[in-house]
């Protein structure tokens, strides 16, 4: 737990620029766009989108970079963790312009606090509600929603009770879903600045029930929201929610069922403090006798691939196959079908091993296991290298044809497709 | 270890630019002429907007920038009052040769949280609640299908499809990837994954997608005529049934807009395949389902929320006719579902059975307890040929 301190400094070398210093762009943009209209010029148009896909690029090969530089592995798989959880997608430009710093603003201060925090950090963040149209909902009977006739969308609501908190199976129903859509109205983020705002001219008046609490009812404020976010975030199926998904990431695509419950009472009687969660997950013995049940997902592999071969920055340009300045450490995720910032939806990347090792899948592992042992041929040895990415876990069969490889780049390669190198 | 031809190299670069709209195609033997081919709209299509009831006044109070008379696109008239989005429009001569028919207001019995995750999972398992949701309907349905002969491997898919997992071995295929190894690299290969089939399964359909030549071509362009063709050719040859997907249908905002790449997707889909099968197109069902529908009234956003009654698309030579299939209950505030959705007047699965039915012999006591649980086919259903 050690590695939980915060204030290691690997909260904030995910950062890049601001959400601040994002949404200039954006706007530098949408600017350059209104112009191109009227002027029917489009080359500072193509400026300023060539100049945000850049930092996107960037955006994504830190990602990679961060993990592979960080001593703290547990800190690293959590932040991968509760990124996906509150998942985010880079879907046009402007969710493109901003996914890059969701996760260092909203999941890694929080990973070691409480799930009120993060809750609030997270579901609130502005790539959250870029991501998932929560800037764009009216309420319909507030000033801007009657005067323009634009109204409600419940996408944001509906996944916060779905997917963030309460999950899927709770008993809330299509009202609740609305209220708090209702209830939500208002928030925003600033275009300028990108801070969170509240717009009480476009929420929705009086009070809404959500799971049978009202809430709100005086002026529209934010504060409301907060309250709302704070319930569902001490709900008991948020704690067996919460505590289920960490197990099923963490030890078994199917945990052991004594171990969710050890981890919900921890999460319950805690209040939501993460770290409890955690300690109870680590302590219990159905973490550990579950060794090897769950696939590497391809970011995973990657970095794992990368910490073993431990490359300075020559041999990363030559990995990343370094072209115009540029490293493509990213594409080679792409391939393996899990594109960094590019997750397919608001419910984050399939857990199930069955889901990545498929043919395409594993060729894709395969051809980048075989980059890595031509690219790194001249420095590493087979030999070596099974000690430092294996260690005790090699088994017979990856000894062997490591060492019976016809060439050097090839028993490297043999390494990193292991199924002992693809599980954990 | 494993060559890196510039062939299937940009294959692999193509699936991987695909993989936001489209997953793998799957693909099955069975015995018989007939062939079946089912599509996931993912993301819940906008029924009411893409196969719209233009003639009815409360269409245009319910969709007033989305309807009727919207700058692009437009409609086309088909029957009944009912027209498809414009951007459709390279399926109306399928529609004017008796090969395109909608039914409407159709759902899976998937009701209230709309959920896409737990409305796909319903609509690939075929069951009545979604508290059963185990393998794959058409994976059961090809346990029954008599003198089935699976097709050696032949496939790569970069993701599992819900619909076809089961007992029944199913093969599967993506745009890109293959795996071509030499013989002493295939050794030590089936040597490291030998006591891990997951592995081994993996890289022995990979390795056998690379023997059959069935990354064929490799030729970019669109993904999805790529899988639709590729399907077309297996369908030609000794498989019978296809199953893939088409993302990108959850329309919250901007959804004029945002429909461009999904109906393009569709339209590219059905119409390869019926280009790519020739004449077998006369003995091919395609059934297009979607989880659920969208909400009637069109959101604050110029877009729709997840709603309940949705649209099956069927297509193909098998069909009796072109049609606008299932019972409509109308639009009016009165005849909506919960005030909001288009009511679901018939179960969904019912056109799968059916057409399993009719076109591979699967008895209806199989389809309503094994395949489909709990599933009333009603009275037959003619919209077969």
């Amino acid at each position: 737990m050690a590695q939980l301190a915060p204030g290691a400094g690997f909260a904030d070398d995910l950062g890049g620029p601001t959400v601040g210093e994002r949404t200039a762009m954006f706007r530098a943009f949408a600017k350059a766009r209104r112009a191109a209209k009227t002027s029917g010029d489009r080359s500072q148009l193509r400026a300023e989108r060539r100049a945000i896909e850049q930092m996107h690029r960037r955006d994504r090969e830190r990602r990679i970079l961060t993990p592979l530089r960080s001593p703290y592995g547990f800190f690293e798989r959590l932040a991968w963790f509760w990124a996906d959880h509150f998942a985010v997608a880079g879907r046009d430009l402007r969710a493109r312009a901003l996914v890059g710093r969701f996760e260092a603003d909203a999941i890694r201060p929080h990973i070691a606090g409480s799930f009120r925090d993060l809750l609030r950090a997270a579901a609130l963040h502005p790539a959250m509600l870029v991501f998932l149209d929560q800037n764009r909902s009216v309420g319909p009977n507030s000033r801007v929603g009657l005067k323009r006739g634009r109204g409600l969308n419940e996408n944001l609501a509906r996944e916060i009770l779905e997917l963030h908190t309460l999950g899927v199976g709770a008993g809330y129903t299509q009202d609740d879903v609305r209220e708090f859509a209702e209830l939500l109205t208002g928030v925003s983020f600033a275009m300028e600045g990108g801070r969170l705002t509240f717009l009480p001219n476009r929420a929705e008046p009086g009070a809404e029930i959500v799971l049978g609490k009202s809430y709100g009812g005086g002026a529209p404020r934010l504060e409301d929201v907060y309250l709302a976010l704070d319930d569902l975030a001490d709900h008991p199926q948020t704690a067996r929610h919460i505590a289920r998904k960490l197990a099923v990431h963490f030890t078994a695509d199917e945990p052991d069922a004594a171990l969710v419950a050890h981890m919900e009472a921890a999460f319950l009687r805690s209040g939501g403090d993460l770290p409890s969660v955690y300690g109870a997950m680590l302590e219990h013995p159905a973490s550990w006798s579950a060794y090897g049940a769950k696939v590497r997902q391809p970011f995973d592999f990657a970095v794992a691939a990368l910490r073993a071969i431990d490359p300075d920055d020559r041999e990363l340009d030559l990995i990343g196959e370094r072209k115009n300045g540029e490293r493509r450490l990213a594409a080679a995720l792409d391939a393996m079908g899990q594109p960094v910032y590019r997750p397919p939806g608001p419910q984050g990347w399939r857990e199930a091993s069955a889901h990545w090792i498929t043919p395409q899948g594993l060729t894709a592992r395969l051809r980048w296991a075989s980059h890595l042992g031509r690219t790194m041929e001249r420095r590493l040895d087979p030999r070596d290298l099974l000690r430092t990415a294996l260690g005790d876990s090699a088994r017979e069969a990856t000894r062997f044809a490591a060492v019976n490889a016809a060439e050097r780049w090839e028993g490297l390669a043999f390494v990193f497709a292991s199924p002992e190198f693809n599980r954990r | 270890m494993i060559q890196i031809d510039r062939r299937s190299f940009l294959g692999a670069a193509c699936s991987a630019a695909a993989a936001p709209l489209l997953t793998p195609v799957r693909l099955a033997a069975a015995e018989g002429e007939n062939r079946l081919v089912t599509i996931i709209l993912r993301g819940a299509m906008d029924a009411l907007g893409v196969f719209a009831p233009l003639e009815d006044p409360n269409f245009r109070a319910l969709r007033p920038t989305l309807g009727h008379g919207a700058p692009r696109g437009g409609y086309i008239n088909l029957s009944d009052g009912f027209a498809v989005d414009g951007r459709l429009a390279p399926l109306v001569p399928m529609w004017r040769r008796g090969e395109l028919a909608v039914a409407h207001a159709v759902s899976t019995p998937y009701r209230g949280k709309r959920s896409h995750f737990d409305g796909q999972d319903m609509l690939e398992t075929g069951v009545g609640d979604v508290a059963d949701i185990g393998d794959g309907w058409l994976n059961r349905a090809l346990a029954r299908i008599g003198g089935r002969e699976l097709e050696t491997a032949i496939a790569v898919g970069d993701r599992a499809m819900l619909l076809t997992q089961g007992a029944a071995p199913v093969r599967s295929w993506a745009p890109g990837a293959s795996l071509t190894l030499k013989d002493d690299e295939r050794r030590l290969l089936t040597r490291l994954y030998a006591d891990d089939p997951l592995f081994a399964n993996a890289a022995a359909m990979a390795a056998d997608l690379s023997d059959l030549g069935a990354d064929g071509g490799g030729a970019a362009g669109d993904p999805n005529i790529r899988v639709a063709a590729y399907a077309a050719t297996r369908l030609s040859e000794e498989a019978r049934i296809a199953a893939f997907s088409i993302n990108g249908w959850d329309t919250h905002a901007g959804q004029r807009h945002a429909l461009n790449r999904p109906l393009r997707a569709l339209a590219n889909a059905l119409t390869s395949l019926r280009d790519g099968l020739g004449p077998a197109w006369e003995r091919t069902l395609v059934v297009s389902m979607t989880e659920f529908g969208r909400t009637a009234r069109e959101n604050g956003n110029k877009g729709t929320d997840h709603g309940t009654g949705g649209a099956a698309i069927l297509a193909g030579g098998a069909l009796a006719k072109a049609a606008i299939l299932g019972d409509w209950p109308g639009i009016a505030e009165g005849d909506l579902y919960e005030g909001r959705d288009l009511r679901p007047t018939m179960d969904v699965r019912r056109y799968p059975a059916w057409a399993l039915h009719a076109l591979f012999g699967l008895d209806r006591a199989a389809l309503e307890t094994a395949v489909f649980p709990g599933l009333d086919m009603g009275p037959a259903q003619r919209f077969i040929a």
